[in-house]
């Protein structure tokens, strides 16, 4: 799918960017269902502790990830300014809590620089790679396979 | 669209070439010679029915199969389509599968 | 190539249909209360030709190759040549099975069971030298009554026209029209499409043809005759010829079976009037052409009466074949209707609204509309357990082969239904079970006879509904559970401590226990590493229970008790610590009020309630899911009884029972995970989403130790 989004032709696609904390991320517009507000969770017993719980979308249950306490970047408090981004990897779908949705921007081929080898922590395990812009931006890639749960198989 | 289209056909080995609208797609005929045309039905410029009957009445691609992409199996549009010259429909959303199904058999190959 | 897989696809679904008609077919000759009726030979002989004629269009050769064989033995049946004999009837079931096994290679590209294989179609070869002579030529002929259409020319193309004798091809004639090439159509292309169909033999009809003087560009005067190997359907026939159903003619013409198997007629469906042409999708309904036949008028070509007669009175109800994934669309939003129904009541409560009033009166309505609705969608889902149970009689064949014991299956119920989900995971289950109870279950012959038993031993299989749920049991008539055997195999492998007492009740269950096999010696039919534990783990994921009762030296019962359906559920909702959450009714003995339950504290923090002289372990669900307390004073609101499927008995201690209602189940497995001691999620009337508990697993957390245990190797 994520070809379909990408024009071959020029090599530039587009990304949807969210802010956590103070730092700036984004992820391949192609993989984002949809943005929604935040909704109060269902709590789930004895989960990991950067996940908020599920909630219904439209007659699905889908677990809620709190991106935040994920990359290791403290639990976040949830509050009406929080957004729920939908994510849709393979067969699974996810909701990420991020603060505020940026913008959706467009991404040139030479805008991606790889991550630096010599940062060492939590967060350099989940980003692919950055994304710089003429105007000073700099967008952490997030790497949607590490973030999002792993679907436990039920034991038979 | 057109570009999941194109996308579709190069990956199951046609060669693809695209045209802006209707015009666009006249005036790209007088210079090559597709074994298969595909269209739409809204274009600016010039409609879809417009490009069939365009190519039909031209002597090069008279006989060239034409594809008409229509949203859904509207009787109205495909008996207009077919007025003007089409050889059969694509109905929107398709599968990569019916595509090329579709493309093989009107193509004989 | 995407197009040929999927006709490769079509064509095993089809098998699929083949097999099973196939099977039915043996099973009705091989009843003893058969009357060998022909007409069941016809069919399993067509299902046999079927296959095979798919297996050529693929070059599956080895299917092919024993296709024909088997063929062979039918055709001999068929026109008497052979007998029928239990004998000549045993090898033919085996024979299926074998044709099964290798149209299950074929589909998976494996290589084919050779040797299996090449032992039967030995077998089927020796049937049809008995009864001597080649048997070899069909009988099928494709004699058209009475053929409307001009003689062909002298010249064909292809090879001479289909009138040999063993045609009982589909045959298609394509003429075209004025515009035919003009919009772009190729001949060719169309005829391509059929052959990636089936085999399709392609005449060139030159009646027509003018001298070059007279030829007319826009009049195409080249007809074409094709033959088919076999009968599509007639989707498949409309796509193809789709686009050229206005500018060209085509008439399709079908065989039928003449009951006396001597000979076969076609089935002219073409009408002498041009402008009376039948579309092509009349054109393939049975149904219209017995219309056509019977309201004939003179001048049409019609077949015997009796012929069509035949065909169209079989008692195949009507049925399409439709994507699971749309009945499940379906399924899904009648959910949200019920969900939307109870959002709906909850606001007209909270509004003060009386029952009364008409908006009440009408939400009920609709509530009643939504369970019917709700009934009828499940309805589509669910399906006999016959061909699982068909399934089973050929394990049977194969696990007395591989023991040597000799034994017989005996179904009964095997019409009940149940969801098609339930009916898919069911065979791995039942598989074991029914391999395990001729393994470990029936003695073998001497021991059999020197207790006086038959020598032929009974496994039992059979279902039925009872209380809202499926009850399938598998029973033999062997020794019953050597107790003291299966209690010391427990002891040494240490799944129980030495000396520890058990009810009989109890030894029995030790057989579901992991890592528990109660033959010493691993035996290649049910010692293939999985154990009962298996089977139970499957069982329980289905939302069901198995149970196990045995009476020695008489026979041992496992019964499987399933949901009728995995998509709805009868549920208390119940809140604790906050949250909201559902607990399956089928679970729930009793529920009671702490005043009047008899608590008892044992040890620090452990309490038992004491009923009807039973102690029962109370469980605190709020501490289970480690949730924030509610109350100050640990004083719970109410208390539930559950029961597990082993037996044992849990109180859940809750704040409250909120409600009784139907709640639909979905799956957080498929975005999350598993959750220990949660079997599913809903969504309730006010849209969020609540969990809903396994009583199983919740039990099971009372077993003190085990509590800490399961709660962290899943967390």
């Amino acid at each position: 799918m994520q070809n379909i989004m990408t024009d071959v032709e020029d090599g530039t696609h587009e990304v949807v960017s969210f802010k956590l904390g103070d730092q700036d991320f984004c992820i391949e517009i192609g993989l984002v269902r949809e943005i929604r507000g935040w909704t109060p969770t269902t709590v789930i017993p004895h989960s990991q502790d950067y996940i908020k719980g599920i909630i219904n979308l439209r007659g699905s249950v889908v677990a809620v990830v709190d991106l935040a306490a994920r990359l290791g970047l403290g639990v976040t408090v949830p509050s009406p300014r929080h957004v729920i981004i939908i994510v849709s990897l393979g067969k699974q779908t996810v909701g990420l809590l991020a603060e505020v949705v940026s913008d959706i921007l467009t991404v040139t081929p030479d805008m991606v620089k790889s991550v630096p080898d010599q940062i060492a922590d939590q967060a350099r395990d989940f980003i692919t790679c950055i994304l710089t812009f003429p105007n000073g931006l700099i967008l952490r890639g997030l790497d949607l396979s590490h973030v999002l749960p792993d679907i436990e198989v039920s034991p038979a | 669209m057109r570009g999941l289209i194109a996308h579709a056909l190069k990956a199951n080995g046609f060669d693809v070439h695209l045209a802006d609208d209707g015009v666009d797609g006249l005036e790209k005929l007088t210079d090559s010679d597709p074994h298969l045309i595909i269209t739409d039905i809204n274009m600016p410029r010039l409609d879809g029915f417009g490009v069939i009957q365009g190519i039909r009445q031209s002597r090069a691609h008279a006989m060239t199969p034409i594809l008409v992409l229509t949203t859904e199996s509207c009787a109205d549009l495909k008996a207009r389509a077919r007025q003007a010259g089409a050889t059969g429909w694509i109905v929107k959303p398709f599968d990569e599968t019916t595509l090329v199904a579709i493309i093989q058999r009107v193509l004989g190959s | 190539m995407a197009g040929l897989d999927e006709l490769r696809l079509t064509f095993f679904q089809e098998c699929e249909d083949l097999l099973d008609r196939l099977g039915d077919g043996l099973r009705e000759l091989s009843a003893p209360d058969s009357t060998h009726e022909i007409e069941t030979v016809h069919a399993v002989f067509r299902a046999v030709h079927s296959i095979k004629g798919g297996a050529a269009a693929f070059g599956l050769d080895a299917l092919v190759e024993f296709a024909h064989r088997f063929e062979t033995v039918l055709d001999g049946m068929r026109s008497e040549r052979l007998a029928i004999s239990d004998a000549l009837l045993g090898v033919l079931l085996r024979a299926g099975d074998v044709l099964a096994d290798l149209v299950a290679a074929a589909r998976e590209g494996d290589e084919p069971p050779f040797e299996r294989s090449s032992r039967l179609a030995a077998e089927l070869d020796s049937l049809v030298d008995q009864s001597g002579g080649d048997t070899t030529s069909e009988e099928i002929t494709f004699e058209p009554l009475t053929i409307s259409f001009e003689p062909l020319a002298d010249l064909t193309f292809d090879q001479p026209v289909g009138e040999s004798p063993d045609d009982d091809r589909c045959r298609i004639e394509l003429s075209l029209k004025g515009d035919f090439y003009e919009l772009g159509h190729e001949p060719a292309g169309l005829i391509r499409a059929l052959q990636k169909i089936c085999h399709t033999e392609v005449q060139a009809d030159l009646t027509q043809i003018v001298p070059l003087a007279s030829f007319d560009p826009h009049n195409p005067m080249l007809r074409w005759n094709l033959l088919l190997a076999d009968e599509p359907d007639r989707d498949t026939l409309s796509t193809v010829f789709e686009f050229v159903e206005d500018c060209a003619e085509i008439r399709v013409m079908t065989p039928i079976q003449v009951p006396d198997g001597s000979k076969s007629a076609t089935d002219e469906l073409r009408l002498s009037n041009p402008s009376e042409q039948l579309p092509i999708l009349q054109t393939f309904q049975p149904e219209t052409a017995q219309n056509l036949g019977l309201k004939a008028s003179p001048g049409l070509s019609v077949p015997k009466p009796s012929a069509a007669e035949n065909v169209h009175s079989l008692p195949t109800p009507a049925t399409i074949r439709v994507n699971l994934d749309r009945v499940d669309r379906l399924i899904n939003l009648i959910g949200e209707l019920v969900i939307m129904e109870a959002m709906l009541s909850q606001v007209i409560a909270s509004a003060g609204l009386q029952s009364n009033t008409e908006a009440a009166s009408g939400l009920d309505r609709i509530r009643q509309l939504a369970g019917e609705i709700q009934e009828s969608v499940m309805a589509i889902r669910a399906q006999p357990l016959r061909p699982v149970f068909q399934r089973m009689e050929r394990i049977m064949r194969d696990v007395t082969e591989a023991t040597g014991k000799n034994a017989r299956l005996v179904t009964v119920g095997e019409s009940t239904e149940v969801d098609k989900t339930v009916i898919e995971r069911l065979v791995d289950p039942l598989t074991h079970m029914i391999r395990n109870s001729v393994d470990h279950g029936l003695e073998d012959a001497d021991t059999r006879k020197a207790v006086g038993k038959p020598a032929l031993g009974t496994i039992t299989l059979s279902a039925a509904h009872r209380s809202g749920r499926v009850i399938i049991e598998v029973s033999d008539d062997g020794g019953g559970i050597n107790r003291s055997k299966v209690r010391d195999i427990a002891e040494s492998k240490g799944l129980i401590p030495a000396g520890t007492s058990l009810s009989p009740q109890e030894i029995d269950n030790l057989l579901f226990l992991p890592g528990f096999s109660s033959k010493t010696e691993v035996s290649s039919i049910s010692g293939r590493g999985v154990g009962l534990d298996v089977v139970r783990r499957e069982i329980q994921t289905l939302g069901g229970r198995v149970s196990i009762a045995s009476v020695e030296g008489a026979g041992t019962t496992f019964t499987i008790a399933l949901p009728l359906t995995l998509a709805v559920l009868e549920g208390m909702i119940l809140e604790f610590g906050g949250e909201t959450m559902v607990l399956p009714l089928s679970s729930i003995v009793e529920t009671l009020s702490p005043a009047s339950a008899n608590i008892h504290t044992l040890g620090r923090s452990g309490r038992v309630m004491s009923n009807r002289g039973e102690l029962i372990p109370i469980i605190d669900l709020t501490e289970v899911f480690n949730l924030p307390r509610q109350h100050a004073d640990d004083q719970c609101g109410v208390l539930i009884v559950v029961e597990a499927e082993t037996g044992s008995r849990a109180a859940l201690a809750v704040d409250l029972i909120r409600d009784q209602r139907q709640v639909v189940i979905k799956s957080i497995e498929d975005n999350y995970g598993a959750v220990p001691g949660i079997s599913a999620a809903t969504i309730l009337g006010d849209g969020r989403v609540a969990l809903i508990l396994d009583p199983e697993e919740v039990v099971n957390f009372s077993r003190a130790d085990q509590q800490q245990v399961s709660l962290q190797r899943k967390g």
